[in-house]
């Protein structure tokens, strides 16, 4: 079984796909392979299954294993390509709606070419969004994960195949909409970055502590309607220290360019 | 549901321990998850019953060990069990706190035949 979207091929649904090329049929078809799942391509056979030894043969093995160390070492391998290609990567996470790719399309524009840009968009589905990023000139693939419902490291490193990110370049990897899971995957990046916005309730940080606990940046986004709704910044910070006492705010309007500036200084003091 | 991903990671992991070990089968796996690991237990559960399906594990018995928090004050080193993701350090008052446990995600041991 797919471990991803449960269906009964063993492949992987996951699609990389650049704006321009197909990404219609569910062909489990992109060369991305996860051997490691069912295959049973290791020499590993099933006749032990029917032995009946007994239980007097039982015996404990101590493991001891971290059940995320497989991801946490591709996230490793990735984080050190990053830094000998003076990549800085940087993981976007918000739920969906609170604005990740429109900051995405103003911050390439006022960058403007000051620092080569590389976007890596996560999604479910469609190319929706990697086609916004290519029509502000920047290199761009999509991954779209199926039915799953985070990034991790083996989809970004496939991903940046097939990207091939300039070196001394930013590499933003916007993540799949959703306050949970993403927490969970590393993914090699420098800077984890948390994009809420005040249409949201200022409870956010309070209701997924996970996220913000792991968080090095909260952008707080669409302060330009912060007028016509009861989201209570203050509020929001505090719950957020309470969770991460060491957590970065910076509060924009994507949209209007308000606080932009001082997001934009941010990026570029970044060094990989 | 990151569970599933989660479960088929044990699932693998576990696999590939048995092998290793040439084991016949595998009677038991024991977990440790701790409750700050941003793990809903149920949806694990259920996710392990899927994961497992056409795989040595098919007949193995999970048992999780719940790992509840503890925090270390990072200003006066006290040792407190907090409330939930939040609270600060009953001794001093501060809020700068590490988890000394609580948000354990680890295969402890396999019961193999």
């Amino acid at each position: 079984m797919c471990d991803t979207c449960g269906c009964d091929q063993n492949e992987n649904p996951v699609r990389i796909t650049k704006p321009g090329e197909s990404n219609q049929d569910h062909g489990h078809d992109d060369g991305h392979n996860h051997e490691h799942n069912h295959g049973h391509d290791d020499g590993h056979s099933h006749e032990h299954n029917h032995k009946h030894a007994g239980d007097s043969n039982k015996r404990l093995i101590r493991v001891e294993e971290d059940i995320l160390g497989k991801n946490n070492l591709l996230a490793s391998r990735n984080s050190g390509f990053f830094e000998a290609k003076g990549i800085v990567a940087l993981n976007l996470m918000s739920s969906p709606g609170s604005g990740k790719t429109t900051l995405l399309e103003k911050t390439i524009q006022r960058l403007n070419g000051q620092r080569n840009v590389a976007v890596i968009e996560g999604d479910q589905q469609t190319m929706n969004d990697a086609e916004r990023i290519d029509r502000t000139g920047v290199p761009v693939v999509q991954v779209n994960t199926g039915n799953g419902c985070h990034l991790d490291a083996e989809m970004i490193h496939q991903a940046v195949r097939k990207l091939e990110p300039e070196p001394d370049s930013i590499l933003f990897i916007e993540n799949v909409g959703n306050l949970v899971c993403p927490s969970l995957f590393k993914l090699g990046e420098q800077s984890r970055i948390v994009v809420i916005s005040v249409t949201e309730g200022d409870d956010k940080p309070e209701k997924y502590p996970t996220m913000f606990q792991q968080a090095d940046v909260c952008i707080i986004n669409k302060m330009d309607l912060l007028p016509y709704v009861d989201f209570d910044v203050e509020k929001a910070k505090q719950y957020a220290r309470t969770i991460n006492p060491k957590l970065e705010f910076i509060e924009l309007s994507a949209k209007s360019g308000a606080g932009m500036d001082q997001w934009i200084n941010w990026l570029l003091a970044l060094r990989a | 549901m990151h569970e599933l991903s989660i479960a088929t990671s044990i699932v693998d992991i576990a696999s590939k321990q048995a092998i290793a070990a040439n084991a016949a089968s595998v009677s038991q796996v024991e977990l440790d998850i701790g409750t700050m690991s941003g793990i809903e237990y149920g949806s694990l559960e259920f996710a392990l019953t899927v994961a497992v399906r056409d795989t040595p594990l098919e007949n193995t018995e999970f048992v999780i060990n719940r790992i509840e928090p503890l925090c270390e004050c990072l200003s006066c080193q006290e040792l407190f069990t907090p409330e939930g993701n939040y609270g600060s350090c009953p001794l001093c008052g501060g809020n700068t706190l590490e988890f000394i446990r609580g948000k354990e995600l680890k295969i402890k041991s396999l019961l193999v035949d």
